[in-house]
């Protein structure tokens, strides 16, 4: 036997419920567990942002039933300011972490990426399952800091040290909170670490017959270039975590140094480095803000190019491009640490690559632009995601330019520029990304329609409320308001600026809570939904081409199909329509043979 | 030891993916576009686990050379690095393992020559791969036994950087090195039951020599640094 | 639906501009002597910023509304051009665009960061600590105590851990928990953190650095307005991060000197 499916570790459709939805082997199922996971955690780290954005508005509010959650952090329902940190901290870990890792490549490539590759699975299904669980686990772990005595860690995402390091003298949350933050990211690395196995070699070798390399669609090039970034960076942040927990649990001093005084108390550590921290973590954190962003870039080009009914400009400019910003962002880490006491020569040194790295950001832009013209748009509500995650990607993009360089960001470092900045080209871009591939994929995923209506009051709502939110982060930027302040009534200067964090938290609140319109939207069409066929897009990619719908346990049914065209054939006269399908052995003539 | 095997066990060659000859209804259509537009197609692609051990090897790269960046700049950082004298078990131990590696090459020639027809009982290839596994045990062994020596010198984790480092550098390779036992101790069985892929063996065996060769850089790292 | 989303991207774009083109919410006016080539890197990278975000945003929406809701007929077409045309001007338009923010910019970052403090130049240091900043003064001996790190106390009031019984340089030591400097004199600020990593933030002086806990770390610059000014701490130090802070003084010579002798007698 010398096909292909001998390499997969043949399982056969598994019948008892365990198998079938809780341990398995599938990677349909497995990428179905990371989005529950990811809307699990996007719908806590949603609920974290508002009681901080409550809290910014009006700092001295009794929340409701915030006490519930901590009778420390909320006395009488009123958040202290270190209980504002420790919601921010989780706030951002959740979000980075949980779910911008999580559902634009975990879930949605695991899904896909077999399927669009024209194989049966993915070549190590046992460790696939083990990554959803060993991520899951690590989800659990971050939670359960929330219930220690002293709170979760307050020390940011970025967990600087010596604060990080120094153990429960720094703070509350600094000990146990700490510990369990830091063994929780080990855990997700070693997770992700599994994934990257996996979709590295599903698309390397794994492709069915025809399936060239350059045949794969823009979806699948940004989840195998995800991969190979997360294979490298995850490898980076596992051993900086185990260090940080061994200065906390077995008296090392590997980031903190010498003489620090603490509650007048002299700490026992001596000769750390505490910019070593900052160059592991970043060493992983820029190419992990590029790991958030490039499958939502593929998954928008393959999303626009169905509704344009036209491929892009060029394929290969795309994908090498794609491939030019990963290998960059490797390149640039120095930017978060401009101001941070390392050589200032280091600091000019990051912000050319860091100015550089606009250039393949522009092609990419350029050529989704580009490919609108002479376009035949169709605006559902998939292509209108797609459509703002460009719009955002290019306001969160242009702010870049001020934090490349190292003399404007004396002004901008550690303001809310940077928040703003951050939030708009990788947070709402990311969920746009999310969004889009949600309303295009659903029906090959559940077998029924999402409701347009209802997708379009979604984006309506979230797009306007976005800006509404995020563009005056930047004027308070400008203004100087530092971050990571829990009120900002203690500085004379930016006290003047509260009016406008009010209405900030005002479309936080309205944007927020216009998600509910997704989350029934996604409910009532998973069982109520109108029944979809097999291509309701009219798309030419392999999952389009599965027997059935959802598709069926080895995806193809008896046969792998046979790839015989590029990716995006559209545009052309062929017996279907307006498109040729890539397992379609139909010949057209005026095929966009696109290199 | 070795079970006697009463068929070859079913180690497959480097295979070639070849959608015609399965039989997968194809109907004998021809392949050739009507444009006549040849484009090369890759018919071949390796198998899946020789990709894959690529990948793992390459993971952990990054993760040591992440290590090794935090060692040197934990050096220069401050004053207290004390050069500490490695124990010399440690150079018996890279002996030993380098010993698995070329025990793991007989084995893997005796494999080889198995499948082509020159033995009849797969008992020396088994038997090799018991050598390998009991000398990776062995160093494992070994590693705790310098971990015991230094801790006769008083130095323990928390003592100096050198120290930690010492400890952190041997225990992430032991277990990374213990991963590569369970890989082994899998190879066997499988050789046992006759299921063993060649795939399966040749990645194993990357596996180990990779771990054999961190080994020594590691070593190389400590003796220059600590 | 398409004609919408491109309004609504031209409102979004042209009501987002018209803050910044207002200064609505802005910097602070410049104090300092190195700041100017600063303000210019932020105005003109304004310009480009603000350039590319309204042009890309009008072409996005004008594309929509152009080329949605297609008629049978129609057929598609390719951007005159093509892939090459993009690349082209990524490459020269960003590329030059980006290179020349870069050159200028690194001057105005040489301009700080490249220059030695002159020797006329007036120390001063400042420690950061959970939760405040405290400044010290060398007083006549221009000399600085040792800082002892099993002395500091804050429940003492030994904020610097100052020997004051064997250290001859204490005795003039002057610690403030207020900084005041004379204007138009060159400040070389000594940063020195007792803890965690704190940052030190004065808008109107164009000056953020960050204290790194085991390094010792200094800036210098020259206020050119007198007045009273905020230093705020801009890096995650625990809980009352958001509550550090402290006032900056710029005085005239003569009030210098009388503040100065005000707090000597206060040590």
């Amino acid at each position: 036997m010398h096909d292909m499916s001998a390499h997969v570790a043949h399982h056969a459709p598994p019948t008892s419920f365990i198998r079938k939805h809780i341990f398995s082997l599938d990677h349909k199922v497995i990428g179905k567990q990371y989005y529950g996971l990811a809307l699990i955690a996007v719908l806590v780290g949603m609920v974290l942002s508002w009681l901080m954005r409550i809290h910014l508005g009006w700092t001295n509010y009794a929340i409701p039933g915030l006490h519930f959650l901590s009778s420390n952090g909320a006395p009488g329902n009123v958040m202290t300011p270190e209980y504002y940190l420790q919601l921010m901290t989780m706030h951002a870990t959740i979000m980075v972490f949980f779910v911008l890792t999580t559902a634009p490549f975990a879930a949605f490539g695991n899904y896909f990426l077999p399927i669009q590759v024209g194989a049966e699975d993915m070549p190590f299904p046992h460790f696939n399952m083990m990554s959803f669980w060993v991520t899951f686990v690590g989800f659990v772990v971050l939670i359960a800091s929330f219930f220690v005595s002293d709170g979760p860690t307050l020390g940011g995402w970025t967990q600087y040290a010596p604060l990080s390091a120094v153990g429960a003298v720094g703070g509350p949350g600094e000990g146990m909170g700490v510990v369990l933050w830091a063994s929780s990211i080990a855990i997700f690395c070693v997770g992700q670490l599994l994934g990257s196995l996996n979709f590295i070699t599903t698309t390397l070798d794994m492709r069915t017959k025809g399936m060239s390399l350059w045949r794969l669609p823009l979806s699948a090039w940004g989840w195998f270039i995800t991969s190979c970034m997360g294979l490298t960076a995850f490898a980076v942040l596992m051993p900086a975590c185990i260090l940080l927990i061994l200065d906390h649990v077995a008296g090392t001093s590997f980031f903190v140094p010498s003489n620090l005084v603490l509650n007048d108390q002299l700490q026992p550590h001596a000769g750390g480095s505490t910019l070593l921290w900052q160059h592991l973590f970043w060493f992983f954190g820029h190419p992990e803000v590029y790991i958030a962003i490039v499958p939502g870039m593929g998954i928008v080009s393959h999303v626009l190019i169905t509704n344009m009914r036209k491929p892009m400009l060029s394929h290969r400019v795309l994908i090498y491009s794609f491939g030019a910003l990963a290998v960059l962002s490797y390149m640039v880490y120095g930017h978060h640490m401009f101001v941070s006491g390392m050589n200032p020569v280091s600091s000019l040194a990051f912000s050319f690559p860091t100015l550089i790295i606009t250039i393949p950001s522009t092609i990419i832009v350029l050529i989704w632009m580009g490919s609108l013209y002479g376009a035949k748009l169709h605006t559902n509500t998939a292509c209108l995601f797609a459509l703002g995650f460009i719009s955002m990607f290019i306001s969160g993009g242009v702010s870049g330019f001020f934090l490349a360089q190292p003399s404007t960001d004396i002004m901008l470092h550690a303001t809310y520029f940077v928040v703003g900045h951050f939030h708009m080209v990788m947070g709402v871009a990311a969920m746009f990304g999310i969004f889009a591939g949600t309303y295009f994929w659903f029906p090959k995923m559940f077998g029924r329609m999402m409701n347009e209506t209802l997708g379009k009051v979604h984006f309506w709502l979230t797009f306007v409320g976005a800006y509404c939110i995020f563009m005056p982060f930047h004027y308070l930027g400008l203004a100087g308001n530092v971050r990571r302040y829990q009120a900002f009534a203690n500085v004379d200067y930016m006290a003047h600026l509260v009016p406008l964090h009010r209405f900030i938290t005002i479309s936080a609140l309205l944007t927020g809570a216009s998600q509910l319109v997704f989350l029934y939207n996604l409910i009532h069409s998973r069982f109520w939904g109108k029944p979809a066929t097999d291509n309701p897009w009219q798309a030419t990619s392999l999952e389009w081409s599965t027997p059935t719908t959802p598709p069926p346990h080895n995806n193809f049914g008896d046969k792998l199909p046979e790839v015989f065209h590029d990716p995006y054939q559209y545009g052309v006269e062929s017996s279907v329509g307006d498109y040729v399908m890539q397992a379609s052995p139909e010949q057209v003539s005026s095929g966009h043979d696109e290199a | 030891m070795a079970t006697t095997v009463h068929e070859p066990p079913r180690i497959e060659p480097p295979h070639e993916r070849s959608r015609l000859s399965a039989g997968s209804g194809n109907g004998g259509r021809s392949l050739v576009p009507a444009d006549g537009d040849l484009r090369r197609i890759k018919d071949y692609s390796p198998p899946p686990s020789a990709t894959g051990i690529w990948v793992v090897m390459a993971s952990i790269t990054m993760s040591f050379l992440a290590f090794t960046s935090a060692l040197i700049v934990r050096q220069g950082s401050a004053s207290d690095w004390h050069h500490l004298t490695l124990p010399r078990i440690l150079y018996l131990n890279t002996l030993v393992l380098l010993a698995s590696s070329i025990a793991l090459e007989v084995a893997r020639r005796q494999v080889r020559s198995f499948m082509a027809g020159g033995r009849h009982s797969a008992a020396y290839p088994t038997r090799w791969l018991y050598i390998t596994l009991f000398l990776g045990l062995l160093f494992v062994a070994g590693q705790y036994f310098a971990w015991l020596q230094l801790r006769a010198q008083g130095l323990f984790l928390a003592t100096n950087p050198n120290s930690s480092f010492f400890y952190v550098l041997t225990a992430i390779h032991a277990l990374h090195v213990s991963g590569g036992l369970g890989g082994l101790a899998r190879v066997i069985l499988r050789l046992n039951r006759s299921i063993l892929r060649q795939s399966t063996l040749d990645a194993t065996a990357h596996y180990w020599h990779f771990m054999d060769g961190l080994w020594v850089y590691l070593l190389l790292l400590l003796w220059m640094k600590l | 639906m398409a004609k919408f989303f491109a309004v609504t991207i031209f409102a979004i774009a042209i009501l987002s501009a018209i803050p910044i083109l207002r200064h609505t919410w802005w910097m602070a006016p410049d104090i300092s002597t190195h700041g100017a080539p600063i303000d210019e890197q932020m105005s003109e990278t304004m310009a480009e910023a603000g350039i590319s975000f309204l042009a890309s945003q009008l072409i996005l929406g004008l594309f929509i509304w152009k080329f949605s809701n297609p008629r049978s007929g129609d057929k598609i077409k390719s951007f005159p051009g093509g892939a090459k045309a993009m690349v082209w001007a990524a490459f020269l338009l960003v590329g030059t665009e980006v290179l020349a923010l870069g050159v200028f910019g690194a001057k105005a970052w040489a301009n700080v960061y490249f220059t030695a403090p002159s020797p006329e130049a007036m120390p001063v240091q400042v420690q950061a600590g959970q939760f405040a900043f405290y400044f010290r003064y060398p007083g006549p001996d221009g000399s600085f105590a040792t800082i002892h790190p099993d002395l500091i106390s804050e429940a003492n009031q030994n904020f610097y851990g100052i020997d004051a019984d064997h250290d001859p340089d204490a005795k003039d030591d002057i610690v403030t928990a207020e900084m005041a400097i004379p204007v138009n004199r060159e400040i070389h600020l000594l940063m020195h953190s007792k803890d965690v990593g704190h940052s030190f933030f004065v808008p109107e002086l164009r000056v953020q650095q960050d204290f790194v806990p085991g390094l010792d770390l200094s800036l210098h610059f020259t206020a050119t307005k007198i007045g009273r000014y905020e230093i705020v701490c801009t890096q995650l130090c625990g809980l009352g991060h958001y509550n550090m802070k402290a006032y900056l003084s710029v005085l005239s010579p003569q009030d210098f000197d009388d503040w100065l002798k005000k707090q000597a007698a206060l040590q």
